[in-house]
């Protein structure tokens, strides 16, 4: 949308302009810049985990918040974004393995996040099993990576468990199966709205999940509640130029950061991939069907087909982590696909904003850290102080996020990074950050008290 | 031959008659009104015509090809679209949206061509947002195309559902009740631009109106139903005659009474009208 700006009406109003535009110009280029480089030093300082090293880790991917922020040159942040996520990161992270891990699990929530907000925030339809898709993805690279295929498909026996080469076609067929699976799930769902949609997919998580415990039997495809060990990785194909080049990496820390890249790089994928539907026909259809899906239809929106569209992308993008998750796990079992891991994935979409993707980005980000590594340590720095067992914040830390999850919902219910036609909703008018429903109820009372100057024919 | 022929419509609900036997020819280029008491019917017309409801008996034909049957959004495909009674606009969504998603079946981008973001996909782009800026130019909006639909007022938010329904480049619009709660001064805009649909874009009218002056001046055909079964049909000075319409609106005796006076100028039924009370329809 072009911004129009206010044209200057005399020279020294112009120069004054061109003044301020150079002040602002150059002024938030130095200071972010010293920000990412102080904390990056102060990071690659002293890498021990560690109360400090926590803080300057939020700070250094607050790095990534300010770049999105702060209105500068694309340019620029691109060389930023590739100087901190590409080299800082990954570099500090043969350091320190743990944040490594974090960033990489952040990262897949991240592509979680993007998917259900597909589904949620974009189209407007509650899925409470989102997880199930993700369970989908992983048991698909579970199986076939291991013999437990074997006992499918017993012709092939000798095949399983396939060879590592392989990761990289059911990176795709994680997109695929996830895809299905989405549809399976929203044919029988067109029909419903709001809480029975919610309670369908409620139900549908459930099954996959008790699914996965119980297809042990008569033949054994999940192996059932022992789970699947020893899951297979993705090739190291690039080890030997590592070791070509003397760079002193053992194999578990090539794993590592492989799979830190590899995120990375879906992350970027999806992150475009969401945005250019999202302003296309498809994304505004899908959020003509969450506003009002009647008249959605009644201008041309095929429902059926938009809503299908949003299960399987949203899924796809579930199904393909999961082939990820599987092989960076090694090891996959069903209570890790469970409810409270859907309703965490639909904490980061909402904390971040409904239907906004850097909110989804942020969320994602938010609730990984805080689950992973703030609410952990903070546990953890309150125990050095001498209190009873039974009060020991360890315990508290669930109790703790469910605050934080009540008081966003309160304070900022459109999300902390709304979607641009939302904050649009806020703040291109004057009225300041009113509910949704005094806003409405203001507009019509001044509808119906004062007659409509703005037509003029 | 007629753009749509409609014949002997009937829908229920339950042991309701909402519209029984309706039979009703629209032909192409014409500003026709279907106007009644509250209740009789007209909305459920529409919807039926639209497909948002299927008929129990009758047949559709538009343009040579029958609409039964046809999901809403193929039946906006093939050339009718609408506009809703209470304002039902994508409220989050900025006004060049709201018409961009009007335009949703006549932009064809496949899937992969969005992903992939082709030239081909760019280009259709920029030209939906043109055209969605000359529509809206069409209703005086094009100055607030980038405001969030729900922040606009009243009028223009009526204004912007022509320009929306206008998105699917229909051969007719169903208008239902497009001045409703509009002050003289808006009504007159929104008439204006009423004749223009026809006079400048060619698109055939059907306007369920409440608003008799708006009713009287734009229409060439008007058709009255009441509980469901049309009445009348004609001409503006045939209706405003026409003891059954004057009987439906003003109750019996009235219509008696103007019948007996033979009054050269029949009353004109009033603006605003209601359905009468039973009493006054029982005398």
């Amino acid at each position: 949308m072009a911004r129009t700006d206010t044209q200057p009406s005399n020279p020294e109003g112009f120069l004054n302009m061109l003044r301020a535009e150079a002040g602002r110009g150059m002024i938030p280029y130095l200071l972010v810049t010293a920000y990412a480089l102080i904390v990056t030093t102060l990071l690659l300082i002293d890498p021990a985990t560690s109360l400090r090293t926590d803080i300057l880790f939020v700070l250094f991917l607050g790095v990534m918040l300010t770049l999105y922020k702060v209105p500068l040159a694309a340019g620029y942040k691109l060389v930023m974004a590739i100087a901190l996520l590409g080299i800082a990161m990954p570099y500090f992270g043969t350091l320190n393995p743990f944040y490594m891990d974090v960033a990489t699990q952040v990262g897949m929530f991240v592509v979680l996040a993007l998917g259900l907000n597909i589904v949620v925030g974009m189209a407007g339809l509650l899925d409470l099993g989102y997880v199930a898709f993700y369970a989908v993805g992983a048991y698909l690279w579970a199986i076939f990576s291991t013999d437990q295929a074997a006992n499918i498909i017993p012709r092939l026996a000798d095949s399983f468990p396939l060879a590592p080469e392989w990761f990289f076609i059911f990176l795709f067929l994680g997109l695929i199966v996830g895809g299905f699976t989405g549809v399976l799930l929203g044919l029988p769902v067109l029909r419903l709205r709001g809480d029975y949609l919610a309670i369908v997919t409620l139900g549908f998580g459930e099954v996959i999940r008790v699914l996965a415990t119980n297809l042990d039997r008569p033949v054994n495809i999940t192996n059932g509640a022992q789970g699947i060990k020893s899951i297979g990785r993705p090739p190291l194909f690039f080890e030997p130029w590592v070791q070509a080049l003397g760079v002193p990496l053992d194999r578990s820390q090539l794993y590592q950061l492989y799979f830190y890249f590899l995120v990375l790089v879906v992350v970027v994928v999806m992150i475009v991939v969401v945005y250019r539907l999202n302003n296309s026909r498809i994304g505004r259809a899908w959020a003509s069907i969450r506003e009002d899906e009647t008249a959605a239809i009644a201008m041309g929106v095929p429902l059926v087909r938009m809503k299908l569209l949003a299960f399987a992308v949203g899924a796809s993008f579930a199904g393909t982590m999961g082939v990820i998750f599987a092989s960076k796990q090694l090891f996959i079992n069903p209570p890790t696909f469970d409810l409270i891991r859907s309703i965490n994935i639909l904490a980061m979409v909402i904390l971040g904003g409904m239907g906004s993707i850097p909110g989804a980005v942020l969320g994602a980000t938010l609730v990984t850290l805080l689950n992973l590594q703030l609410l952990p340590r903070v546990a953890r720095e309150l125990s050095v102080l001498d209190v009873p067992s039974w009060l020991d914040p360890t315990q508290y830390q669930r109790m703790l996020f469910g605050m934080l999850l009540i008081l966003m919902t309160v304070f900022r219910p459109e999300g902390l990074l709304p979607e641009d036609r939302r904050r649009q909703e806020l703040h291109g008018q004057d009225e300041s950050a009113m509910p949704d429903t005094l806003l409405e109820s203001e507009q019509q009372q001044a509808d119906v008290t004062e007659p409509d100057v703005d037509i003029q024919t | 031959m007629a753009l749509l022929e409609a014949k002997n419509i009937t829908k229920q609900f339950g042991g309701l008659v909402a519209v029984n036997d309706v039979t009703l020819t629209i032909e192409p280029g014409s500003i026709i009104s279907v106007i009644g008491p509250n209740g009789a019917g007209k909305t459920t017309f529409f919807n039926v015509l639209t497909g948002i409801y299927k008929p129990d008996r009758g047949k559709i034909i538009f343009d040579g090809h029958p609409l039964v049957n046809l999901r809403p959004d193929q039946i906006t495909a093939r050339g009718i679209c609408r506009t809703f009674q209470n304002i039902r606009l994508f409220h989050n969504m900025t006004v060049l949206e709201n018409v961009l998603v009007g335009m949703h079946s006549r932009i064809r981008a496949p899937f992969w061509s969005i992903i992939l973001r082709t030239p081909g996909m760019k280009h259709e782009e920029r030209e939906a947002i043109e055209r969605a800026r000359h529509l809206l130019a069409f209703v005086n909006l094009d100055n607030k195309r980038d405001e969030l639909a729900k922040n606009l007022p009243y009028g223009d938010q009526r204004r912007l559902e022509i320009a929306r329904a206008l998105g699917a480049n229909p051969k007719m619009i169903l208008l239902d009740e497009p001045t409703a709660g509009m002050n003289p001064h808006e009504t007159a805009s929104a008439t204006k631009i009423i004749q223009n649909l026809r006079d400048d874009l060619g698109v055939t009218v059907v306007l369920i109106e409440h608003d008799m002056r708006v009713v009287m001046s734009i229409s060439e055909r008007i058709s009255v139903i009441d509980y469901g079964t049309k009445i009348a049909e004609g001409g503006p000075e045939e209706i405003r005659a026409n003891p059954h319409v004057i009987e439906a609106y003003l109750g019996k005796g009235a219509a008696e009474s103007s019948k007996s006076a033979a009054p050269s100028h029949p009353p004109d039924p009033p603006a605003e009208v209601g359905r009468p009370d039973p009493e006054l329809r029982s005398q």
